[in-house]
């Protein structure tokens, strides 16, 4: 299965019957996936006239308390972020696919992970984060999809998956899950939907409007409670080859599956090296970089973009160890070589 | 043991398929595999290919720098990925398309006159089936008896009649090894 047929395969199981898109290359295959699926199964697939309006249908049929998704690619996203921050001020919880793309601009279609930045800090206007993950298989793409929603839904909040290109069009197997999530249970529990009161409770309001600073700022600073706990509870890593490494590779996604292969080979050689793969980028994995800076004498991040990630390792680890970058950009994708070359010429330096 | 494929060549050629049924059947096997096409503004008659990779271990990385087996169907490809090719690996050259020879002499060239063959069963477009039945029977990285039921899974149900045909190219294709063997 291809890995974007995976996260629509995912989303349509684990209950989600609204899928508002519009077409982007790398991603394309979702929106085919769902236009295909979801009159058979009594859902919605709409091809809506923009990203814009994309977005807006998902905070629509998010205020019941349906799961709904929207996917698109890196200028797309750009798009979508008036709509992801509405989301995230009205608290509701919704899936937003990114499978990127070079930039800036239209930039091309080949793979990036250059949107970091844009969805670690808060993909929109205001104060605000999404939950971000980044998958680095096929397998990963579905297994994340549901993650997504479910930690959105517990903490009501947009949920990103944050892939690149590659992760989107390549196929691997996949085993998904056996029993579906039945869409009408996943509105159970949900006390804040605008589902009609049926004249027995108050209303409900659903909104990111708050003329009056101080509840604003109230909902804000209640707001970055619940990051915290997200952070506290929900932060995913994947440590690779970390016990006795004196080289520690960074990185996520396809640049994650290039670096193993030049761990394997540098291994062979005898450097010690390994690897932290980050699958929530927002909340980053700090605390295991943080103590891998006891251990290692250098970090090295890999990544499709000028060196985004960088930032956040070197801010977790308080720059105890340098953070060297070995990164492609513009669609191009390290080989598994220059990776290698990269992790030799540290270990040269520490000799 | 990991066997990594590119098959390149001209949109249209069936490229993409005949790798989906490759890394299909590795699939039935049990095999972990991946897939990836290039993908970009290519179309009929642009250029084209995918990376196969099928490995007793879990893959890494789905890119395919130094292929241990090279399916060429046409000159750019080769003049392309004939230098990435691992020491010691396979190039198999439609050889009714590419004209000229391969230059590497650490790898073992496969010349088939596929589009030819393919014509001569009437079905110029499946070439790129007779070039995989090569490979199959060559290096038996998949077992051949498992293709007929990769085929089938990788056909779309709208080309189902299509299915006995595509079966024979691949069996031209591992006649000719054997025939090339015997």
């Amino acid at each position: 299965m291809k890995g974007n047929e995976a996260i629509a395969e995912a989303a349509i199981r684990c209950g989600c019957r609204h899928y508002f898109g519009y077409p982007i290359t790398p991603q394309t295959e979702i929106a085919a996936y769902m236009a295909k699926r979801m009159p058979k199964i009594g859902g919605t697939f709409l091809q809506a006239e923009s990203e814009i309006a994309a977005i807006n249908m998902v905070y629509g049929a998010a205020c019941t308390g349906r799961r709904a998704m929207t996917s698109s690619s890196s200028p797309g996203i750009s798009l979508k972020a008036e709509g992801i921050s509405y989301l995230a001020g009205a608290d509701l919880p919704a899936l937003i696919v990114n499978v990127q793309r070079g930039g800036p601009g239209l930039g091309g279609i080949q793979p990036s992970q250059s949107d970091y930045f844009f969805a670690t800090r808060g993909p929109g206007h205001g104060d605000f984060h999404v939950i971000v993950l980044a998958p680095a298989s096929v397998q990963e793409m579905a297994d994340l999809t549901r993650c997504a929603f479910e930690l959105a839904e517990k903490y009501r909040m947009p949920a990103m998956l944050l892939a690149d290109g590659t992760m989107g069009q390549m196929m691997e197997p996949v085993v998904l899950p056996e029993e579906a999530v039945d869409p009408d249970d996943v509105m159970k529990g949900k006390t804040w939907t605008t589902t009609g009161t049926g004249m027995k409770r108050p209303h409900n309001i659903v909104n990111s409007l708050y003329l009056k600073p101080d509840e604003l700022e109230k909902t804000n600073l209640e707001r970055f409670k619940r990051y915290e706990r997200l952070a506290a509870e929900e932060t995913r890593w994947e440590e690779y080859m970390m016990d006795d490494a004196e080289i520690c590779v960074v990185s996520v996604g396809i640049t994650a599956r290039v670096s193993k292969n030049a761990i394997v080979e540098c291994r062979r050689r005898g450097v010690k090296v390994g690897m932290i793969r980050p699958i929530t980028l927002y909340p980053f994995p700090s605390a295991p970089i943080e103590a891998a800076a006891a251990k290692v004498r250098c970090f090295l991040t890999v990544e499709l973009n000028m060196g985004q990630m960088s930032e956040d390792v070197a801010l977790a680890e308080k720059c105890a160890r340098p953070v060297r970058k070995c990164n492609r950009v513009g669609g191009m994708i390290p080989s598994a070589d220059e990776v290698a070359a990269a992790i030799d010429r540290i270990a040269k330096e520490g000799r | 043991m990991t066997t990594r494929t590119i098959m390149a060549g001209f949109g249209g050629q069936g490229l993409l398929f005949s790798g989906k049924v490759l890394a299909y059947a590795g699939l039935l096997e049990g095999k972990e595999l991946s897939w990836l096409p290039s993908y970009g503004p290519e179309m009929r008659g642009g250029t084209c290919n995918c990376s196969v990779i099928i490995s007793d271990e879990p893959v890494g990385s789905p890119i395919v720098t130094h292929p241990d087996i090279l399916m060429v169907m046409n000159e750019p490809s080769l003049d392309k990925f004939e230098p990435a090719v691992a020491p010691g690996g396979f190039i198999f050259v439609d050889s009714s398309l590419v004209t000229r020879g391969v230059s590497r002499t650490d790898v073992q060239t496969v010349g088939i006159p596929a589009t030819r063959m393919a014509r001569e069963m009437g079905a110029v477009s499946l070439a790129n089936m007779i070039l995989l039945g090569a490979i199959v029977a060559k290096l038996g990285c998949v077992r051949t008896d498992t293709m007929p039921a990769a085929l089938k899974h990788t056909i779309s149900a709208r080309k189902a009649d299509l299915l006995d045909l595509n079966l024979k190219a691949v069996e031209t294709g591992m006649r000719f090894i054997k025939g090339e063997q015997t």
